[in-house]
């Protein structure tokens, strides 16, 4: 037998990895039960009308159609995570093109479909705000009349269509303005960004006899699908099941409801199985995307570089319903400061409704947005002195002993170390500019930090009658490897190998509760919990084993490969026997518990102003700075990047390649947002929802060297020093590659994406 | 009692697949696609659909040993010819050496892509044995990854491919 090794900073293979290379991985879509029928929706074409009638009955006559279901069958119960302003359908007016406006159920998909397409519906036309600008002039039509009324989680400020407004400000900004010696202004726009999970959104409800119902869906939290299904239709939680198959990733885009409580719906009304499954068309047009940002943003600073003053006010798409757009806002905010000392910072935001798609929680979660106009300032201002731009942020790099923007204190901080990387490995000093004919060649840098943390979660560890273990948490693995980092916790905890610890599925009937796999949370505040619940179990294994050794609990230890054993001498007992002893002997079987929620509180109200903002309790932080090597073809604008080199603070790696994965994952993400995705609306409608007309990176349009560089510089109450890495890699790409561009071809571009068009005309416009 | 309904006229035909040297015979309609054959009929659902455009690649399966979009395939032009699907590339519970490639660099997060990726792979290793870096993403282009940025699964590609990469997770 080779020895113990600790499970925790091993690149051990991810726990479902042989279920999903044979194809034996169960997602939503692969699901069925008996008597199983297939929903479908009926889309809203318009962006603003008032409903004013149904007919049914030609969808009810096509065989094989088992119920119909529009707006008129639903009292009206209300969810969303901070405003309560959705209901499951449209009820009374539709707010975009593509909402929900009635559901079928049939024996089979196409019959749904065809069946849904037959559905009348009269609609009277309202004006529609299609940006944020049409919204918030004076006497604008409103999206939501009821806004006043709505229930909402915060102490929100909002305002006709603005439905939340953010304050955040520290120090005296005008007065250090005035100290300047330089002062760069200017305006930023980022677009909407679709997640493009490869997995589209489905979910399956089965009704029992009792009247309960049991849902799977594709997911981010088991808990928030229950929650948003029970607020949506008045259902209590007991009355709801709700559990996880495969997750085929998700970004932000399955944390909150999507067909989740129509589904249930069906099922409730026809008592049998319902399953629907979102065409790509309908997962582009339904569901949720990144919020467009218009940001004007000024930052000044001395001679010597010493950034002294910054400025930023955004302005924010959230669509037509509030979904997670304020917490996007505040912590947009939040982030808008940079990783950098600037001790007087003013930010103020808006997000507004307008007719379209709802706009939602994506990977940065309105980080990226900002650190495209904040990162390319730092830039421009290190021009202006003649300072090495990655020197630039060296200087003003938040030292470890500084709060964040808002006074919370942070208690790791590896920004420093992660630029000296970065700068190592990419031969930042020694940079040459092979610039070839026709092809233009830049290195750009940009520096960031991102939270993990938020809210509540919990763990509970068993041992099983043979000495193993089982795992719950509740948090859905949607790929990143949460399971596989979860158990190594548990095991290391208990120094045993992964082989003794089960991960369980996510259920709400048998997990404890955990608020969802988003803000890069899982890892540190999960992990947090499996580890105290994991040193729980470990305690009662060693007053057990002292019951059975007939010693005091201070002599005996876990000792490596699950085994008790008495200090200072060889006597040892396996954990089968413990659980043997425990189970059909004395004390009972063993059972370990952690419950926690992140409350360390964001704002110090001695330093910082805070109005309307959402949470007041985000998390700790990871630093990340990337270098990338652009290359841009001069005749069409293309720029590409060659080359990456990303370093990432995260505390400790539990488990260092599924670490490069995160971080490689969201650069090419990142990459895709800075240089050809964008959702377009011809009108109120989207215009291209499908991948032939939305361009993401594929294989051939990624970096030959993604170089992910781990730096870890330990969160004290992190499990093992970790805090997260999700989401982080993501943000600072549009900026490095805007500096990178800048580079190359002296040209600053203030819009994303940064398509070979607005490239080559900029290019065009600095000759 | 009502009267029963008339019997609806069927343009369904009766053919046979051989999906992983196993013969299936299922009665489809002219518009059947392949992927919902595979899927529904047969029960293989490993082949993914992600788009139902043929513009992700995650139904990619072999028809007669090349890679077809299996939601832009129609079930009825496949009648008598050999499929092969993700089920069919392990030997028993032995990994085939670019599944267990995948495994080895963390080529698979969400796995959804998997499927279409390992048999986009297959295909250009049976006709490619020591595939270069720019082959191996000409051949992947069709196939949308959303989480792992690509290198990964081509870094399997080329341990599979024998050409120096050494596994790095264990």
């Amino acid at each position: 037998m080779s020895p113990y090794k600790n499970q925790v900073g091993q690149s051990i293979p991810k726990v479902d990895v042989r279920e999903k290379v044979t194809g034996r991985a169960a997602y939503i879509a692969d699901l069925s039960r008996p008597g199983m029928l297939h929903g479908a929706v009926l889309q809203s074409p318009y962006a603003h009308a008032r409903i004013k009638g149904y007919d049914t009955s030609k969808a009810l006559a096509v065989p094989g159609v088992r119920c119909v279901l529009t707006g008129a069958d639903f009292t009206e119960h209300f969810m969303g995570a901070f405003i309560k302003d959705e209901g499951p359908i449209a009820i009374g007016k539709v707010r975009y093109v593509g909402e929900p406006v009635a559901v079928v159920a049939a024996d089979d998909e196409r019959t749904a479909r065809r069946a849904a397409r037959l559905i009348e519906v009269e609609y009277e036309e309202l004006p529609a705000v299609l940006t944020p600008e049409e919204a918030l002039a004076p006497g604008a039509p409103l999206v939501h009349e009821d806004l006043a009324s709505y229930v909402k989680v915060f102490d929100a400020k909002f305002e006709g269509n603005a439905f939340s407004c953010t304050d955040l400000s520290e120090g005296d900004v005008d007065k250090a303005f005035a100290e300047c010696d330089v002062v760069v202004e200017g305006t930023y726009e980022t677009q909407a960004q679709y997640h493009l999970s490869l997995e589209p959104c489905g979910a399956l409800a089965e009704v029992d006899a009792n009247g309960r119902v049991h849902l799977w869906s594709a997911n981010q939290s088991v808990f928030r699908v229950q929650a948003n299904v029970c607020e949506s239709l008045g259902l209590p939680m007991s009355k709801l099941h709700s559990m996880t198959p495969k997750v085929g990733a998700g970004f932000g885009n399955k944390m909150e409801a999507h067909i989740q409580p129509l589904v249930v719906a069906l099922a409730l009304k026809v008592q049998r199985p319902v399953k629907m499954i979102l065409s790509r068309e309908e997962d582009f047009e339904m569901v949720r995307a990144r919020h467009p940002f218009k940001i004007r943003i000024r930052t000044g600073a001395r001679k010597d570089g010493t950034l002294l003053a910054r400025e930023v006010e955004t302005l924010l798409d959230g669509g037509a319903y509030a979904d997670d757009s304020p917490g996007v806002l505040g912590y947009s905010l939040l982030m808008a400061r940079g990783p950098y000392t600037i001790p007087n910072t003013r930010c103020f935001g808006r997000v507004v409704y307008t007719n379209k798609m709802r706009f939602g929680a994506f990977r940065g979660f309105g980080n990226g947005q900002v650190a495209f106009a904040g990162e390319q300032q730092i830039d421009e201002i290190a021009h202006r002195l003649g300072i090495d731009p990655l020197e630039m942020r060296l200087r003003n790099a938040m030292r470890i002993e500084e709060p964040w923007f808002g006074g919370q204190q942070v208690n790791s901080n590896g920004l420093a170390e992660c630029l000296e990387k970065v700068r190592e490995k990419s031969g930042w000093g020694r940079r040459a500019r092979p610039s070839r004919p026709g092809v233009k060649v830049g290195y750009g840098v940009a520096a960031c930090a991102h939270i993990s943390g938020l809210l509540a979660t919990s763990a509970i560890v068993r041992m099983l009658e043979d000495g193993s273990f089982v795992l719950s948490t509740g948090a859905t693995d949607i790929g990143q490897g949460s399971d596989t980092v979860l158990t190594q916790i548990c095991a290391d905890a208990l120094k045993v190998t992964v082989d003794n610890v089960v991960c369980a599925t996510p259920d709400t009937d048998g997990s404890p509760y955990n608020w969802g796999t988003t803000a890069s949370r899982v890892t540190y505040t999960t992990g947090r919990a499996v580890a105290g619940a994991a040193e729980d179990v470990g305690r009662q294994i060693k007053e057990a084993a002292a019951k059975m050794l007939n010693c005091p609990v201070g002599d005996v230890e876990l000792r490596d490969g699950g085994f008790i054993g008495v200090k200072g001498s060889n006597t040892t007992l396996p954990y089968a026997a413990v659980a043997g002893f425990t189970h059909w002997a004395s004390g009972g079987p063993i059972v370990g518990s952690k419950s926690l929620i992140y409350d360390a509180p964001t704002i110090d109200p001695r330093r910082a102003v805070a109005i309307g903002l959402p949470f007041t309790r985000i998390g700790v932080f990871s630093f990340n700075a990337l270098v990338v090597e652009v290359e841009i073809d001069e005749v069409t604008g293309k720029a590409t990047v060659a080359r990456a080199w990303s370093a990432v603070d995260v505390g400790k790696a539990i488990n260092p390649r599924l670490v490069e994965g995160q971080i490689e994952g969201g650069i090419v993400q990142g990459l895709g947002f800075a240089l050809t995705e964008e959702m377009v609306w011809d009108g109120g409608r989207l215009a291209n929802p499908t991948l032939m007309d939305y361009k993401a990176p594929g294989a051939v349009d990624v970096p030959y060297e993604i170089n992910s560089i781990i730096v870890e510089h330990p969160e004290p109450d992190g499990p093992f020093g970790a805090k997260g890495v999700g989401e982080i890699s993501l943000v600072s790409v549009p900026a490095a590659v805007a500096n990178a561009i800048f580079d190359a071809a002296g040209v600053r571009l203030h819009k994303l994406p940064m398509t070979p068009e607005r490239v080559l005309t900029a290019m065009l416009g600095a000759d | 009692m009502t009267e029963t309904p008339k019997r609806p006229k069927s343009n369904s035909r009766l053919i046979a697949l051989c999906v992983n040297g196993e013969w299936h015979e299922v009665t489809v309609k002219p518009r059947h696609m392949l992927v919902e054959v595979l899927r529904e009929m047969i029960g293989l659902t490993g082949t993914k659909d992600g788009c139902e455009q043929g513009t992700c690649g995650a139904c990619t399966v072999l028809l007669d040993e090349r890679p077809v979009l299996s939601c832009m395939t129609l079930a009825a032009d496949c009648d008598g010819r050999q499929l092969r699907t993700v089920e069919g590339l392990a030997e028993g519970e032995k990994l085939s050496v670019l599944q267990q490639a995948f495994l080895d660099q963390g080529a698979v997060q969400c796995g959804f892509c998997t499927p279409g990726m390992l048999l986009s792979a297959t295909a250009l290793l049976e006709r490619t044995p020591k595939p270069t870096t720019d082959e191996i993403k000409k051949a992947l282009e069709g196939n949308l990854c959303r989480c792992t940025g690509y290198n990964a699964i081509v870094a399997a590609v080329l341990q599979a491919s024998d050409q120096g990469v050494t596994p790095l997770m264990k």
